[in-house]
């Protein structure tokens, strides 16, 4: 009989992932042969392992997150999840003390000072919400498509959330909202998760293009032409996936793109005018035929479709109205530098751009690595933290940084299937939290890069340099990890 | 039951999430890195600094191997902005000679993008530029107590001589315009403005190399790029030869001096020129350096414009030296033979028009008609040229017979010489009478053509050329002024003869004209008991003032090394000034040098002065 002690020991390794692992080990490799690029001098020349350097500190972060990973696996998953309230009130508590004590680093006071080193609370505060989350929804086996038990798991990530705005950090603040994909696979009705994405494609695609015209015709702005054929598109959407007739379906879209793509040309070619008439004409005829439909087919799901329609254009007219008409300019400039739809210190869009130009300039098979010039020579802000994505597409071309990507999608798809193998709802509500993070960062941060989504700093998961994120990631995926090595016994 | 089902597929749901996520992203990738180019090429003008690496501009020697212009180091004072702190601005100034509002106002200018649109407080940028070899050699003994401030090394050009300098042009920052023709200058680049430095400019300038380095987002340099595997070292300049003879151009500027006009002396057998003399003229020196501008416009706004090139922009009436063209045209027409004779009353006299001459014996021949200078020969030949209609259907047919003879002497058009702004002087055609007289015009109306007058205008450049072709009995190779280029051929421009219109025999007797007229006619002051001379003066008539006096010749007769054409405003007697300018010239280059008599008498033609010459072209 070997000892219980050892049985574990044994378990925990054969039941580990082992395939999880090595994508975490070679995501943390390219990480950091990517801040060695981005940090790397030409002046300096090559000393990669020096301390004092980026690339060197760097190799201390991820070697200790290595210990760390292995401790984690020695602790009983179940000590865990038994101290998660304590965990995420302790965090909350560190959270709500930070900004008092932390020392201002441009203008965040998100960072506490220990000894040398400075950490971030809000990269480790995510693992305690999504602790805490998994705690409740299993304990008290919430059902989130009771309104009653999601605002009480929404409290649970507004809490910090809210904390970290108040440090200034809107970026990692943001990254809460990644629970509620969470919350939709755990219940949550999917119209509210599609209602946020259209709300904040309204928000962002209609504030970033108001002053683009488009297709260089001066009376129709980009984003109000954009926001309105969106609400016609979703519409019709909608009228797909809720009701079963398909006729008024295809009338809705071709009546409309017809519409849209008649005017347009009539504005570009002959008069130009606002062609957003048009569409508000479309929109009033469509929800029109909305209304008259649900009344002859005796459903209420065109009626909902029609108040949705207009619910979307009052949403964007009324953010258009209060960003334009009621906030002062400064607080204008506030909001859309949050948002990341204005960051220029050199003039427009200087970061986006540039990230662009370095991307753009790696080509199929890149410069080589420690060859990139426009990361190393600093024309990218931010290049080995949030902007790190450049140096790959610079220094590994097309090649590279799409295999970057494709093993960023392995690895979410890997998790999800570990998720989704979770014998208890503990360990697959903390699995899908660990996913939806690691999902948002990527989303946002390759995005930001790429100039699709707005500028929020936040790190690229295993990528970014600093010691904060990689072990905030570290932790939550081999908590996970923990987790799953242990599914079996309860079929022991 | 069901409920659990649906939230199982859920996970579906967020797998495509992931997926479309990341092949958006994936495509995105791909557009910017595989489908658009221009990222590539703003990166590289993003990091790389490319460093020009300017070359020497090629040298100009005269036909005798003397140097006439070359380079000479200038210093540029360069300030970065960021480490000039704590300098002693009274002591710096001081120092460069400059004051204290200058000092400010310049460094206002650099830090305004707008008016600096590269700038940078970490590089080094222009604070004043070429400084003199004095002002240099103060301020660098000081350098150390300017931090921020360097010297750059720079090249201008640099004078032997205050001579020739219509001929050798200058050399001055480009223009908006130079860089849009030609991508190779970039701004604050160098370029030839005017004369042989602007013809040769591609010649001289040689090839801009580069040095490749890195450089960060705030511009400071980090290194070179590939250790400069890219580089590429400046061609140097070619030199160039003139075929101007200094020693020449010297007494021509000499002699000139104080008068409007200008000489040009031609080698016959090769389109050399050998002199080109514009006057009043200024010293080339005058346009290197910082006074660059400021005596660039004293000189535009000088009433004697001396900076317009008479040699080949003055067009004027060539006058008698014309009447050898008609000469040559009337014998091989067939309208005179050597023998015929016309009769000279004082002048011309038909149906009441009159064109006046002076005494002497009457009628003549072709010979002495050209060595007393006959105006009635050269009326009464002309006009029974286009009065012939045996030979000549109409008079326009016979204008255009003759203008074609005048245009194959090198008249009407711009000959071609290797200067810019040449100009092509006049000679009427048939339909520009016919649009003047409105169609009723003959030989009469015409008839002051025939002696250089009227119409018909000539540069010097072209009167010189037209005593080449008679010196060369018939042919003439275009005139230019550089001799060699190194390592490369002269245009064949300026190598392959051009014949007139006229027999080489039918010229025999135009240079017998021309060398009665020295021995016993209007040139004898032109004799030389050293050589055979032929000439021919021009009194041309300018409604404006007093006459012009020119000449016309070229000597020795029968091998002839030297063309000229003297022509001075405003000279009155052709034999006033031309005559004995041009046998001054004609001595000081066959014998190279001027006898003690002749040496008083240039002296004596350099004092007399017909217009005022102020600083502003004293030398």
């Amino acid at each position: 009989m070997p000892s219980p002690n050892n049985t574990k020991g044994q378990s925990t390794l054969r039941n580990l992932d082992w395939f999880t692992l090595f994508i975490f080990v070679a995501l943390v490799v390219m990480g950091w042969m990517s801040v060695c690029g981005a940090s790397y001098d030409f002046e300096q020349g090559t000393r990669l392992l020096d301390f004092s350097s980026r690339s060197g500190m760097q190799m201390v972060w991820i070697l200790s997150s290595f210990v760390l990973g292995a401790i984690i696996m020695c602790v009983d998953d179940r000590l865990v999840e038994s101290l998660s309230y304590i965990i995420y009130i302790g965090f909350l508590a560190l959270l709500f003390v930070t900004p008092m004590i932390a020392h201002d680093i441009k203008g965040s006071l998100s960072w506490i000072k220990i000894g040398s080193f400075s950490i971030q609370p809000a990269e480790f505060a995510k693992f305690a919400t999504a602790l805490c989350l998994a705690k409740v929804i299993s304990t008290f086996n919430l059902d989130l498509s009771r309104w009653r038990d999601l605002i009480i798991c929404s409290i649970l990530v507004f809490l910090p959330m809210g904390l970290i705005i108040m440090q200034k950090e809107t970026g990692s603040a943001l990254v809460y909202l990644a629970f509620f994909f969470m919350f939709y696979r755990e219940g949550m009705i999917g119209s509210i998760l599609f209602a946020g994405a259209a709300a904040v494609f309204y928000f962002v695609v209609g504030v970033r293009y108001a002053e683009v015209p488009l297709w260089e015709i001066p009376q129709i702005s980009m984003g109000e032409f954009l926001v309105l054929a969106g609400i016609h598109v979703f519409s019709a959407c909608m009228m797909w996936v809720y009701t079963s007739l398909r006729k008024p379906f295809f009338q809705t879209l071709l009546f409309g793109s017809f519409a849209y793509v008649l005017a347009v040309l009539y504005a570009r070619y002959i008069i130009p005018f606002n062609a957003c008439w048009v569409q508000w004409i479309v929109l009033a005829v469509t929800i029109g035929y909305l209304f008259y439909l649900s009344v002859r087919e005796q459903l209420l799901a065109y009626a909902l479709i029609a108040l949705f329609a207009i619910g979307s254009t009052g949403f964007f007219y009324s953010v258009n109205y209060v960003l334009n008409d009621v906030l002062q300019p400064h607080q204008q400039v506030r909001i859309r530098v949050l948002l990341g739809l204005e960051d220029d210190p050199k003039g427009a869009g200087y970061n986006v751009i540039q990230a662009k130009i370095a991307i753009g300039s790696g080509g199929l098979h890149g410069k080589g690595f420690l060859n990139g010039t426009q990361t190393k020579l600093k024309y990218v802000p931010e290049q080995d933290t949030d902007f790190i994505f450049c140096t790959v597409g610079e220094e590994q071309g097309f090649v590279g940084s799409a295999l970057v990507l494709t093993v960023f999608l392995v690895f979410i798809l890997r998790l999800i299937y570990l998720a989704e193998r979770q014998p208890l709802r503990f360990g697959r509500v903390f699995g899908y939290c660990v996913l939806s993070i690691f999902l948002f960062h990527v989303f946002i941060n390759v995005g930001m890069v790429l100039g699709l989504t707005p500028v929020i700093g936040i790190p690229l998961p295993f990528f970014s340099y600093g010691g904060s994120s990689l072990w905030g990631f570290t932790i939550l995926l081999f908590v996970f990890l923990r987790i799953d090595a242990a599914r079996n016994r309860m079929q022991h | 039951m069901k409920k659990k089902y649906e939230l199982g597929k859920r996970k579906y749901v967020m797998a495509s999430i992931a997926c479309v996520i990341i092949f958006t992203y994936i495509l995105r990738l791909f557009s910017l890195q595989l489908l658009s180019e221009d990222y590539k090429q703003n990166a590289d003008s993003n990091a790389f600094l490319k460093h020009i690496l300017f070359p020497a501009r090629g040298a100009i020697t005269d036909r005798n191997g003397k140097l006439l212009v070359y380079n000479q180091p200038a210093y540029d004072v360069m300030v970065v902005m960021r480490e000039q702190v704590g300098v002693d601005t009274m002591d710096l100034c001081h120092t460069l000679g400059i004051t204290p509002e200058w000092y400010k106002r310049r460094m206002d200018e650099i830090r305004d993008p707008r008016r600096n649109p590269g700038y940078s407080r970490y590089t080094q940028q222009l604070f004043m530029s070429q400084l003199s070899a004095e002002e240099f050699s103060t301020f660098r003994e000081k350098l150390f107590c300017y931090p921020g401030f360097y010297i750059q090394k720079r090249s201008i050009r640099q004078y032997s001589y205050p001579y020739a300098a219509h001929v050798l042009g200058d050399v001055g920052e480009v223009g908006p315009k130079d860089i849009e023709r030609d991508d190779y200058y970039k701004s604050g680049d160098y370029i030839g403005k005017l004369g042989i430095e602007r013809q040769y400019e591609r010649q001289l300038r040689g090839e801009k190399g580069v040095e490749i380095l890195l450089r960060d987002s705030r511009g400071r340099i980090k290194g070179r790029y590939q250790d400069g595997k890219f580089d590429q070292p400046p061609v140097p300049g070619k030199n160039l030869t003139l075929s101007i003879d200094v020693e020449l151009q010297a007494l021509g500027e000499r002699l000139m001096t104080g008068k409007k006009g200008g000489i040009v002396a031609i080698e016959p057998s090769t389109g050399e020129i050998l002199c080109m003399v514009s006057s009043p003229t200024y010293d080339p020196r005058m346009m290197v350096g910082r006074q660059r501008g400021t005596n660039n416009n004293l000189l535009s706004r000088n009433p004697h414009k001396p900076l317009l090139n008479r040699a080949i922009m003055g067009q004027y009436p060539p006058g008698s030296t014309f009447k050898t063209t008609q000469a040559l045209t009337f014998l091989q027409e067939g309208i005179v033979t050597p023998q015929t004779l016309f009769p000279c009353s004082m002048g011309f006299r038909f149906k009441g028009l009159t064109v006046g001459c002076h005494a002497h014996a009457a009628p003549i021949p072709l010979v002495p008609s050209l060595a007393t200078s006959c105006n009635s020969y050269y009326c009464w030949g002309l006009f029974q040229m286009f009065s012939n209609r045996n030979k000549y259907s109409t008079v326009q047919d016979a204008m255009t017979r003759w203008k074609d003879y005048m245009v194959s002497m090198g008249f009407g058009y711009a000959l071609g010489v290797d200067l810019p702004g040449e100009k092509r002087g006049m000679i009427p055609n048939a339909p520009y009478y016919d649009k003047a007289y409105r169609g009723s015009w003959n030989g009469l109306t015409v008839i002051s053509i025939s002696i250089g007058q009227g119409e018909v205008n000539a540069t010097p450049l072209q009167i010189a050329n037209l005593g080449a072709t008679i010196a060369n009995r018939g042919w003439f190779i275009t005139p230019h002024v550089v001799k060699d280029i190194q390592d490369e051929d002269l245009d064949s421009l300026y190598t392959k003869r051009r014949y007139t219109m006229a027999d080489a025999a039918n010229y025999e007797y135009v240079v017998q004209g021309m060398r009665q007229a020295v021995l016993a006619g209007t040139c004898h002051a032109a004799n030389s008991p050293h050589y055979e001379v032929c000439g021919k003066t021009g009194t041309a008539q300018n409604p404006h003032g007093q006459d012009h006096s020119a000449f016309m010749g070229f000597a020795p007769m029968n091998d002839p090394k030297i063309a000229i054409c003297v022509y001075v405003e405003n000279g009155i007697w052709g034999a006033t000034f031309g005559v004995p300018i041009g046998s001054l010239m004609m001595e000081q280059y066959l014998t190279g040098g001027l006898s003690p008599e002749s040496e008083e008498k240039a002296k004596s033609f350099e004092e007399r002065h017909l217009i005022s010459v102020d600083n502003a072209i004293a030398k």
